[in-house]
């Protein structure tokens, strides 16, 4: 985005006297701000009755933080904006764009060969199927929101129909898990056109707010249709996935027995992880083919602007719906994955918070870049797995991140933007190699 | 190639506006405007600012639904379209009318070379088979890839665009914008082209090219061009006909010539004496 | 007949506390044309503010309780508003002029810090305050079957209605109302014509995060509970209101807000109470489908 002109001609002085009137102003609304909800903090005590207790000493540390924060910032950059543009040197973007061309293969490889070479590591097993499940997310929602525009705050929903459809299917009408994860997509997909075709005409941001009412529309009727969904208890003894009909179990005509195999428990583990792997890479692949195609350069020109499109004769009506459908179709197949791994759903796994954070995921990661979202999902989720402790401050990581980045990088981290297509056929078609 | 200069301009109106009016509420923005367009002509509508020409712009193209009246479009194999009754992106679609907006609208994080394309959409997205054929990279879509390319290029030539054609459209030059959405009007195969100032902002050098441009088009591919414009230089320049309109009325029509010396004109919107025209007139072009 | 009379009293409080949220969306809409997402939990976090600022005064001694809550409500007032003002200058003022997603999603951003914030700083738990307005008056009785309106339920209501009369008159009245009503019709002209649109739109916040602490109080006063999330919900439906009522007009905001109440209430009382969330939610999708612009909202002209 551009940077303000301001940037430029604004009164670079970073006079002591103005950073320390800075410093002292933060100062004092920071301690306003924290005095009541840091300093001092309400508890139940042994009675029941609330209590309160006193932390002046974190206050004092977080309004000193502060203090400190706005008198090194103005006394570095002045009251302007803080330029981040020339904060990182051109060198270092360009050589983050020529590592982005072998970043992304490479990650691919190491993708691969994850399960070979932590084959005994159960747990980085299941991290990277969580992982992968949210680089499938984060590259679904992309089409939403990175591609076309639109804000979808209800992302979740899609995901949980999903879920929900392998989960009753699979446990109602013992359907295989490869005949119920298209049927899950396809449902996910029309609920995604149900709800997109009233409210798609709508301006952004109340589409924003309708996609999060339906969100929380969906969760509360989880919860509430006891018959069918189980309510709070959610569903249990989800069958789980068998090797294209082999089970993976010890028994005679399982996996391990068909391929003379010892039977173990991380078979599965790493055939969930391959499965996951596909389907994320399977969204990957239709959303770049998707981009050189019209119907993707048309979300893509919506972005950019939806007046201008309508003058163009594009309809942009159902050019939304389609990539609210798609969208919808790639959280469904995520969903009925997440079903059968976990072999339990309740709807306490889509509340806002998940729409959330992989909406964190797609804006971080730079809207509309694939490798963005995919670095993005390994750094949050598995930073956060790193720092098991600081489990509590996550969400707010999240958030602090959303704002800082539409501040100072609303592309995201990796901004640059490939074209659809070029004029010089030769390249074209280098670029479709690649 | 485009809307080939096969056909011969036919005598009568490309385009027809009868008893066109259009209230906000109770603001009467146009009031009971009928004007004529003819075929292969280029025609202005010019009048002070607030005068409703954007306003009848809005009606023509589709993002207005008029409060009464009737806009009717004929195409040149006869075909005709009520304009009124059609549908904010069907104007476009189906009655092939393009338009350029005042405060260029490009698609500024794109290339210059996408933004043509994506004029192209309908054809494509036909070729495509509805994204199922473009999905699995049928032949018959890449073929018409080839041609969208093709017909962007023609046009990227036309308006020197060439050299920029892969940089991203907001990286451009006023100018330059100003030009790319004109070749992007010209993308979807029009038959009527409505600009919306397209002279605004222009330096001299850039206005006469913008001149060129325009009768190029309207001589090589029979193009019939409706304008607002404030830049009297172009308008007196390349307009074969002049709709003048004020508060929402129409108080004069006719040739340059006539339109020059009407004094209705001249008291309306210049609101000076003959002699301070010229002056006046380079104030309000810019 | 009794039952009815007993849930529009209730629905009426419910719908004030509504309403004073709403106005806050209804301004922010009306001047940038944005949704602040954070609004909600900015209604959070001045309830917040009030319960452990009662707590402290009392701790500190101060036992007279009208002079406790009416400190409480300086200090919740106060206080929140300069979340307001922190909120907008952080989150959105630095996007006044970038892409059109931007501050929505820095909005969301600045919603899930401030829940976060408070769940990390006050703990999870839902808070329980005893009842401290009690006592109220009987309306009407008969066959068993008594209608009561308290004391709280009386303070909710009045003290909405004096603020929003005061609100109207600030807004149609004062040099700052009418820098306001300048900047909602066209933001460009008003500075122009020398309004300070950062100080404008500054106080808009501080006005509207003012008026949802006093709404947070009420609910914890009304309800006797607080907890982080109460801002999500209560965000949700009081957007709503201020859409049903029309976006941008303030007595839309209070007709919205009193509708959603009742309509809540009411579905609670004679429908299911597991689904008046869903209700309130789903007439929010159906609002914005068929009536765009609200009950008092003027139609929007696109710019083309």
């Amino acid at each position: 985005m551009t940077v303000p002109n301001e940037a430029a001609t604004s009164i670079r002085t970073p006079h002591l006297l103005i950073a320390l009137k800075d410093a002292t102003l933060s100062g004092f609304v920071a301690f306003g701000l924290f005095f009541f909800l840091i300093g001092l903090r309400s508890e139940q005590g042994s009675t029941g009755a609330l209590e309160i207790s006193t932390r002046f000493q974190t206050l004092a540390l977080l309004v000193a933080a502060v203090f400190a924060g706005t008198f090194l910032r103005t006394l570095a950059f002045g009251r302007g904006p803080i330029p981040i543009a020339g904060a990182v040197p051109a060198s270092v973007t360009d050589f983050l764009a020529s590592a982005g061309r072998f970043a992304a293969p490479a990650l691919l490889i190491f993708a691969l060969l994850v399960p070979v070479l932590f084959y005994q590591n159960r747990y980085l097993l299941d991290l990277g199927i969580l992982v992968l499940t949210y680089v499938m997310l984060g590259w679904g929602l992309n089409i939403v929101v990175g591609l076309a525009g639109l804000l979808d705050l209800g992302y979740v929903a899609f995901y949980a129909v999903g879920a929900y459809s392998y989960a009753l299917l699979a446990t109602h009408f013992q359907l295989s898990f490869w005949i119920c994860l298209p049927l899950a997509g396809i449902l996910a997909a029309f609920w995604g056109i149900l709800l997109g075709f009233p409210v798609l005409r709508l301006r952004g941001d109340y589409l924003a707010i309708v996609t999060l009412a339906f969100g929380e529309i969906i969760r509360l009727v989880l919860l509430n249709w006891q018959s069918l969904t189980g309510g709070p208890n959610g569903i249990s003894s989800i069958p789980r996935p068998s090797f294209f009909g082999l089970p993976f179990t010890e028994a005679e005509g399982s996996f391990a027995s068909t391929f003379g195999l010892e039977y173990s428990a991380t078979h599965r583990v790493v055939f969930l992880f391959y499965l996951i792997l596909a389907l994320a890479l399977l969204t990957n692949w239709v959303t770049i083919r998707l981009r050189r195609l019209p119907i993707g350069r048309a979300w893509e020109a919506m972005r950019e602007d939806e007046i201008a499109c309508r003058s163009l004769g594009i309809n942009t009506t159902t050019t939304k719906l389609t990539a609210f459908a798609i969208g919808a179709m790639f959280a469904g197949f995520a969903g009925s994955f997440f079903a059968t791994r976990q072999g339990f759903i309740s709807p306490e796994s889509f509340t806002f918070g998940e729409s959330a954070l992989v909406l964190a995921i797609v804006v971080l990661g730079g809207m509309g870049s694939q490798l963005g979202v995919a670095i993005a999902a390994l750094v949050m989720l598995g930073g956060f797995e790193l720092f098991r402790e600081f489990q509590l401050y996550r969400m707010l990581v999240f958030g602090g991140a959303m704002v800082l980045i539409m501040v100072w990088r609303p592309r995201g981290l990796v901004s640059t933007r490939e074209p659809s297509l070029r004029l010089d056929d030769g390249k074209a078609a280098a670029q479709d190699a690649k | 190639m485009s809307a080939g200069p096969d056909t011969a301009p036919s005598p009568g109106p490309i385009l027809r506006v009868d008893h066109l009016s259009m209230r906000f509420g109770g603001l009467v923005a146009v009031a009971d405007l009928s004007f004529t367009a003819r075929r292969g002509d280029i025609t202005a509508l010019i009048g002070p600012n607030g005068a409703g020409k954007t306003t009848v712009f809005n009606c023509i193209t589709g993002f207005y639904k008029p409060s009464a009246g009737r806009i009717r479009l004929e195409h040149p194999d006869g075909s005709a379209y009520l304009l009124e009754r059609l549908l904010n992106f069907r104007v476009s679609k189906v009655a092939r009318v393009a338009r350029t907006f005042q405060n260029i609208r490009l698609f500024a994080g794109m290339t210059v070379l996408e933004n043509l394309v994506v004029a192209q959409h309908n054809a494509l997205m036909k070729a495509s088979g509805f994204t199922f054929a473009g999905l699995i990279g049928l032949k018959v879509y890449r073929d018409a890839e080839r041609t969208a390319l093709d017909k962007a290029r023609y046009w990227l030539d036309r308006t020197g665009l060439l050299p920029r054609a892969d940089d991203s459209a907001g990286a451009l030059a006023y100018g330059e914008q100003r030009r790319l959405e004109i070749a992007r009007a010209m993308c979807t195969d029009p038959v009527l082209l409505c600009l919306d100032e397209p002279a605004a902002g222009l330096n001299a050098r850039e206005s006469a090219e913008l001149n060129a441009l325009l009768q190029f088009i309207r001589r090589e591919h029979a193009i019939s061009i409706l304008l607002i414009e404030h830049d009297m230089s172009v308008v007196m320049e390349i307009s074969d006909h002049i709709v003048v309109l004020d508060y929402g009325v129409k108080i004069a029509d006719g040739t340059p010539e006539a339109i020059r010396n009407d004094p209705k004109v001249i008291a309306a919107y210049l609101g000076v004496e003959d002699d301070e025209i010229e002056i006046a007139e380079a104030e309000a072009g810019l | 007949m009794e039952y009815f009379v007993q849930q529009l009293i209730i629905g009426v409080t419910l719908g004030s506390i509504y309403g004073l949220i709403a106005i806050g969306y209804t301004m922010v809409y009306g001047i940038i044309g944005m949704i602040n997402f954070a609004h909600g939990d900015v209604f959070m976090v001045g309830g917040f503010i009030a319960l452990t600022a009662f707590l402290a005064l009392l701790a500190i001694g101060v036992t007279s309780i009208p002079l406790a809550l009416f400190l409480v409500l300086l200090i919740a007032m106060a206080l929140t508003a300069l979340y307001g003002w922190a909120v907008e200058r952080i989150a959105y003022r630095p996007l006044r002029h970038s892409y059109r997603l931007a501050p929505l999603i820095s909005a969301i951003g600045m919603s899930i810090i401030l829940q976060n914030f408070v769940q990390i700083a006050q703990g999870a738990r839902v808070k329980p305050l005893p009842p401290i307005i009690t006592g109220g008056h009987r309306v009407m009785s008969s066959e068993g079957y008594d209608v009561d309106i308290s004391n709280i339920q009386i303070i909710v209501v009045l003290t909405t209605l004096v603020l929003m009369l005061g609100f109207s008159w600030l807004v149609a009245k004062t040099r700052l109302g009418r820098d306001m009503r300048a900047c909602e019709q066209d933001l460009k002209m008003a500075s122009l014509l020398g309004v300070n649109i950062d100080r404008t739109i500054s106080l808009t916040f501080v006005i509207g995060a003012a008026l949802a602490s006093v709404a947070g109080i009420m609910y914890l006063l009304y309800y006797g509970v607080i907890d982080f999330y109460i801002g999500f919900v209560a965000g949700v439906k009081a957007f709503t209101a201020a859409v049903l009522g029309g976006i941008g007009s303030l007595p839309g905001a209070m007709l919205g807000g009193l509708l959603i109440g009742l309509i809540e209430t009411f579905w609670s009382a004679y429908f299911s109470i597991e689904y008046k969330d869903v209700a309130a939610f789903s007439i929010l999708i159906v609002v914005l489908i068929f009536l765009p612009t609200g009950i008092l909202g003027r139609p929007e002209v696109e710019k083309v």
